[in-house]
C-alpha cells in the first residue's frame, strides 16, 4: 500500500505535536519508534483519518484522505485499529464486538458475521470466551478480541496503537505471537510499539520519530544495526542498557 | 457453622441469612412503635380500611396515574436538559444550567404553591390534575437531568473513538454504543427517582388534588382517627416504592458490565 505524507504538521492548544512529516513509500509492515510524547499515536490516528492535521495531506495508494465525515466513515472502516487498551465496547459480548461492525458497517447478515467471529476466536484462541465481556477477559485476550475485530472484515491495513503497552509480558508474547502469524499471511499494518524485537523482526520498515519530526526510516535491519541520527543512537543505546 | 449475622465485603450474604436479619430489623422496628403507641396510649383502629375501600383505591389508582404521567413527562424534560447543559450555545447552557440549580435548591412544596397559584392562574391552566403532572414533572425534570448528564460525562472517551474507529457513522455510534451504555447506568437511578415521584406526588394533596394523600385527609378528618390512617397511607406508599427500588437494585446488578 502507497502511504504519502506531504507537510504532515499537528498542534493540540498551541504545543506543536507534529512539524512537518513528509513520507512516501510503499508500506508492507511498519513500526513507529521513538521517545514518548514524540507524536507516534497523533500520526498514527492523522493516518487513520480518526484526527485531522492541522497542516498536510495523506495520501493512500493515490487517494487523498477525506475531510467529510460521511466519507472519513467509509476510510475507517477500509482500515482495521488496535488501541492501547483495546477499545473494545464495554457493553457487548465478545462475539458481539467483532460481529456487530460486520453488520452495521460491512452489511454481513447475522449468519455471516457471527460465524465469522467464531473462526476468528477459535483461531486466536479464544474459542469459548465469546460470550464473555470484555471485563471478565485477561488484558491479552481483550488485546486478541481487539485483534480479531480489526481484521475481521479484511481491511486493507491494521494500524496498532502500542498493543501491548498495558499488558504484562507474558499477554505481550501471547499478542505479538499473534501479529506475526498475521504478518506471514499477508497482513499489512503499522504499529506504534515500544517493543524492540518486535520492531527489528518482525517488521519489514522502521520509521523513528522524535520531538515531532521523522528523523530516520528504512528496513529494520538498516536502522538497528546501522543507526545514523545520534538521536536514533541514543534512543537505541538506553533501551539496551536494561535488556538481557 | 457460619455465623447467620455476618457477611464478608464483596461477598453476597446468603438468602436465608439475608431474611434472618431483615425480619430481626422488622421486629425491632414494630417493637418500638407498638412500644410507643403504648406509651402515649394509643389504640390503632383500622376500621375505616373497610369502609372507605373505594375512595382508597380511587386516590391509589390517581398517584399511580399522576406517577407514571408525571415520569414520562419528566424524561420528555430531562432528556433535553442534560444534552442542553453541555451545548455549544451559552444561553442555552446557562438556562438548562438555572432550571437545575432552581429547581434542585428549592422545595417542592414552594414551587407547587407558587406555579399552581401564580404561573397556572395566569395562564389559565383551571385543571388542578394536568398543572400536578406539569408541576411534579419540572421537578423530577431537573433531577433526571441531573442524573443523565452524570451517564454522559461519564462514557468514555475511548468508546467514542473505538466506534469510530471500526467505521461507526454518529447515527450508528449514537445507537450501538452511547445509548447502551447510557441506558445501562441511568436505568437503576431512574427506577430509584420514579419511586420518589411516587413519595413526591403526595404533596400535591396541597392544591386539593384527590391522590392518596389526600384522601387519606379528607379519611382522618372525618374519622378522627389520625394515627390509624396515617400508618396505613405510610404503608401504601411502601407498597408503591419498595418494589421500585428492590427493581432497581436489580437492573444495577443486571446491566453492571464492569465485572
Amino acid at each position: 500500500m502507497r502511504i504519502r505524507l506531504a507537510g504532515i504538521s499537528r498542534s493540540f492548544d498551541g504545543a506543536s505535536v507534529l512539524r512537518g512529516i513528509d513520507f512516501d513509500d510503499e508500506v508492507t509492515t511498519l513500526a513507529i519508534i521513538g521517545p514518548s510524547g514524540g507524536g507516534k499515536s497523533t500520526l498514527l490516528r492523522i493516518l487513520g483519518g480518526l484526527l485531522p492535521a492541522s497542516a498536510g495531506t495523506v495520501e493512500v495508494d493515490g487517494e487523498e484522505v477525506p475531510a467529510d465525515e460521511a466519507a472519513l466513515a467509509r476510510y475507517r472502516s477500509s482500515l482495521g485499529f488496535v488501541f492501547q487498551d483495546g477499545g473494545l465496547f464495554h457493553h457487548l459480548s465478545a462475539r458481539e464486538n467483532i460481529a456487530l461492525p460486520l453488520r452495521a458497517v460491512h452489511g454481513m447478515t447475522e449468519a455471516e458475521a457471527a460465524a465469522r467471529a467464531d473462526e476468528l476466536l477459535g483461531r486466536f484462541g479464544l474459542a469459548g470466551e465469546g460470550d464473555k465481556r470484555p471485563a471478565q477477559l485477561s488484558g491479552g485476550q481483550r488485546q486478541r478480541v481487539a485483534i480479531a475485530r480489526a481484521v475481521a472484515p479484511r481491511p486493507k491495513m491494521l494500524l496498532l496503537d502500542e498493543p501491548t503497552s498495558a499488558l504484562d509480558p507474558e499477554y505481550t508474547t501471547e499478542v505479538l505471537d499473534l501479529l506475526r502469524d498475521l504478518k506471514e499471511e499477508g497482513t499489512r499494518f503499522i504499529a506504534v510499539t515500544h517493543e524492540m524485537g518486535f520492531a527489528h523482526h518482525a517488521c519489514d520498515a522502521v520509521a523513528f520519530l522524535c520531538q515531532g519530526t521523522l528523523m530516520e526510516y528504512g528496513p529494520s535491519e538498516e536502522l538497528f544495526t546501522a543507526p545514523k541520527t545520534p538521536e536514533l543512537k541514543r534512543f537505541l543505546g538506553k533501551l539496551l542498557e536494561w535488556s538481557v | 457453622m457460619t455465623n447467620p449475622f455476618v457477611a464478608e465485603r464483596g461477598v453476597r450474604p446468603r438468602a436465608w441469612q439475608l431474611a434472618l436479619s431483615y425480619l430481626l430489623v422488622a421486629a425491632a422496628l414494630v417493637g418500638f412503635f407498638w412500644l410507643s403507641l403504648s406509651m402515649v396510649g394509643v389504640a390503632l383502629d383500622f376500621s375505616f380500611v373497610a369502609e372507605y375501600r373505594a375512595r382508597i383505591l380511587d386516590g391509589l389508582a390517581l398517584t399511580l396515574g399522576i406517577s407514571v404521567g408525571s415520569l414520562l413527562l419528566s424524561l420528555a424534560i430531562g432528556l433535553p436538559v442534560a444534552v442542553g447543559q453541555g451545548s455549544r450555545i451559552l444561553p442555552v447552557r446557562c438556562l438548562c444550567d438555572v432550571y437545575v440549580k432552581i429547581i434542585r435548591g428549592t422545595p417542592l412544596l414552594a414551587q407547587i404553591y407558587l406555579f399552581f397559584y401564580i404561573v397556572g392562574t395566569a395562564w389559565g391552566v383551571e385543571n388542578r390534575l394536568v398543572a400536578g403532572i406539569v408541576i411534579l414533572s419540572v421537578f423530577s425534570g431537573a433531577y433526571i437531568a441531573e442524573i443523565v448528564r452524570g451517564s454522559l460525562t461519564s462514557l468514555d472517551a475511548g468508546q467514542l473513538e473505538a466506534a469510530r474507529a471500526v467505521g461507526f457513522t454518529r447515527a450508528q455510534t449514537l445507537r450501538y454504543v452511547v445509548a447502551p451504555q447510557l441506558v445501562s447506568r441511568t436505568l437503576p437511578a431512574l427506577t430509584g427517582q420514579f419511586a420518589s415521584i411516587v413519595k413526591d406526588s403526595s404533596l400535591l394533596s396541597v392544591i386539593a388534588v384527590i391522590e392518596l394523600t389526600q384522601t387519606m385527609q379528607e379519611i382522618s378528618a372525618a374519622t378522627f382517627n389520625l394515627f390509624g390512617t396515617y400508618l396505613f397511607l405510610a404503608g401504601l406508599y411502601l407498597c408503591l416504592t419498595l418494589p421500585l427500588m428492590f427493581v432497581s437494585r436489580y437492573f444495577e446488578r443486571r446491566l453492571s458490565y464492569a465485572h
